[in-house]
């Protein structure tokens, strides 16, 4: 599962842009995964700029 | 208040294709809403901010407030640090996007556009099948407003779009995965742009330096979405800053994902159009997408005039659109395109040949078309392709 790292984002949008089932909601400085869509595809985590997202599973390991 | 009205045409992002659009339709006699979900138009700047002035000239005059350095040359670093310098044709720009936004965003609202920042917008209204409106927050409220046109101008994002069923994503490869720090400081040649191209400094991308002045610059890079999984954008522009310039001072910094493709086959619906970032407009080769949106922007705007006096706003009218963006400037992207693909399949052994072959040729005989005669030499076709966007920026 892909977590947010807290206070780390910079809203820039590229994981938006990238993301295949539009479930991340972008505010002004507000990031949110919505986990009933989110398919898990880690684009996300491989796209953005400054490692913002984790794979908490791979984590744990 | 604008909660309460209902316009001709409501544009969602008040980057520059957004600020243009409500420029030109304002212009237009039509009643305008831009909506921006920041607090202030032009903060924060996700950008290099280098324009050419031929492009800018199209829509603005250049103004002096904005301008931070006029660029002159270019200079291009092979990975073994060869470099080649061109003497640009028509001069470029480094701008400060804060005033240049603002500014942007000002002369539409001169022109009667509405703009409202802190706007959020979450959904679009449908009538009859056909886009009618959006729906979002502003300042912990919900707001509905109805519209017989909207313009996404939603920026990277994109998500307008989708909400309308257009395909907006952007395939991995071809998103720039993008980071820049702007430096101060150091010293650099406040006229030139360097681009560095190496598989080691940037993969499927490139860096760049772009002078703020002679003691500042912005420094960046952007990362094919192919390799930035392997390594994040953040770690190659760290590395590149240690050893090149261990004691600037970063004094801002910015990321960002730059979508280099081909312009979208389709970005127009029943009573929408994308303009800018949103409809991919960007550059591919370059990655350059501040004309190319306002360009998008201005046709955009211009075309909710003409459906509007016309009482149509139906996809089939609004396409005369996209047929205005492709004869400008659509099939130019599709050749930037098959040179960025052609480029960054290059070894850096091949771009390093390329570069030495150039070099040979005296600096004070550097014409262009001389760089472009070796060049082609080397490497036939591809690189007198590179060059010619290179030089037009
Ligand atoms: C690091 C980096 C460097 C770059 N360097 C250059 C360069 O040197 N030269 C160049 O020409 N281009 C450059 N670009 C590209 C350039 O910045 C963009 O192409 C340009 O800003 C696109 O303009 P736009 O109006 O389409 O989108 P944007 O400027 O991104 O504007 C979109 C706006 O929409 C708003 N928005 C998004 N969603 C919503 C919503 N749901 N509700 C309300 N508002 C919303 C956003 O907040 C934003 O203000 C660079 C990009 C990056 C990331």
């Amino acid at each position: 599962m892909i977590e947010i790292k807290p206070n780390k984002c910079d809203f820039c949008g590229c994981c938006v842009g990238v993301c295949p089932v539009d479930c991340i909601d972008l505010k002004e400085a507000d990031i949110d995964i919505d986990y009933n869509v989110c398919i898990d595809c880690k684009l996300c985590l491989y796209i953005c700029p400054i490692e913002v997202f984790e794979d908490v599973e791979t984590a744990e390991i | 208040m604008w909660k309460q009205q209902k316009f001709d045409l409501i544009i969602v992002g008040g980057g520059p294709a957004g600020s243009t659009a409500a420029r030109f339709a304002a212009i237009g006699g039509i009643s305008v809403l831009l909506l921006e979900k920041d607090r202030d138009i032009g903060v924060p700047v996700r950008c290099g901010e280098a324009a050419s002035d031929e492009g800018l000239r199209i829509f603005v005059d250049p103004d002096t407030r904005w301008i931070k350095s006029v660029i002159t040359k270019l200079r291009l670093i092979s990975p073994s640090e060869h470099t080649i310098d061109i003497d640009l044709k028509q001069k470029g720009y480094i701008l400060d996007r804060r005033i240049f936004d603002y500014d942007l965003a000002q002369y539409a609202a001169d022109e009667g556009a509405q703009i409202v920042c802190k706007a959020y917008v979450d959904g679009l209204l449908f009538k009859d099948g056909k886009v009618a409106g959006v729906t979002g927050e502003h300042l912990g409220e919900r707001f509905e407003v109805e519209s017989d046109i909207v313009i996404g101008a939603d920026g990277v994002e994109s998500r307008v779009g989708r909400w309308a069923g257009l395909a907006t994503v952007v395939k991995m490869k071809d998103m720039e995965s993008a980071i820049q720090k702007t430096i101060a400081g150091i010293e650099v040649d406040e006229h030139r742009f360097d681009f560095y191209m190496s598989r080691e400094w940037a993969p499927g991308g490139y860096l760049w330096i772009f002078p703020k002045g002679p003691n500042a610059a912005n420094i960046g890079l952007g990362v094919s979405g192919k390799y930035s999984r392997f390594r994040s954008a953040q770690r190659y522009l760290d590395d590149f800053l240690a050893k090149t310039f261990p004691d600037g001072s970063v004094i801002s910094s910015t990321v960002g994902g730059v979508p280099c493709d081909k312009t979208l086959k389709k970005f127009v619906t029943d009573g929408l159009m994308l303009a800018g970032d949103s409809a991919h407009m960007v550059n591919p080769m370059t990655g350059g997408g501040i004309v190319p949106g306002m360009r998008g922007g201005m046709l955009a705007g211009e075309t909710a005039v003409e459906a509007i006096k016309a009482g149509d706003t139906s996809e089939k009218f609004l396409n005369r659109y996209p047929k205005a963006w492709h004869k400008i400037g659509g099939k130019n992207h599709e050749r930037f395109y098959s040179i960025k693909e052609a480029i960054f399949r290059l070894t850096d052994k091949e771009l390093d040949s390329i570069v030495a072959a150039v070099e040979k040729i005296s600096p004070d005989e550097r014409s262009i078309a001389k760089v472009f005669r070796k060049a082609v030499f080397k490497k036939p076709s591809l690189v007198v392709d590179v060059m010619k966007v290179f030089a037009g920026i």
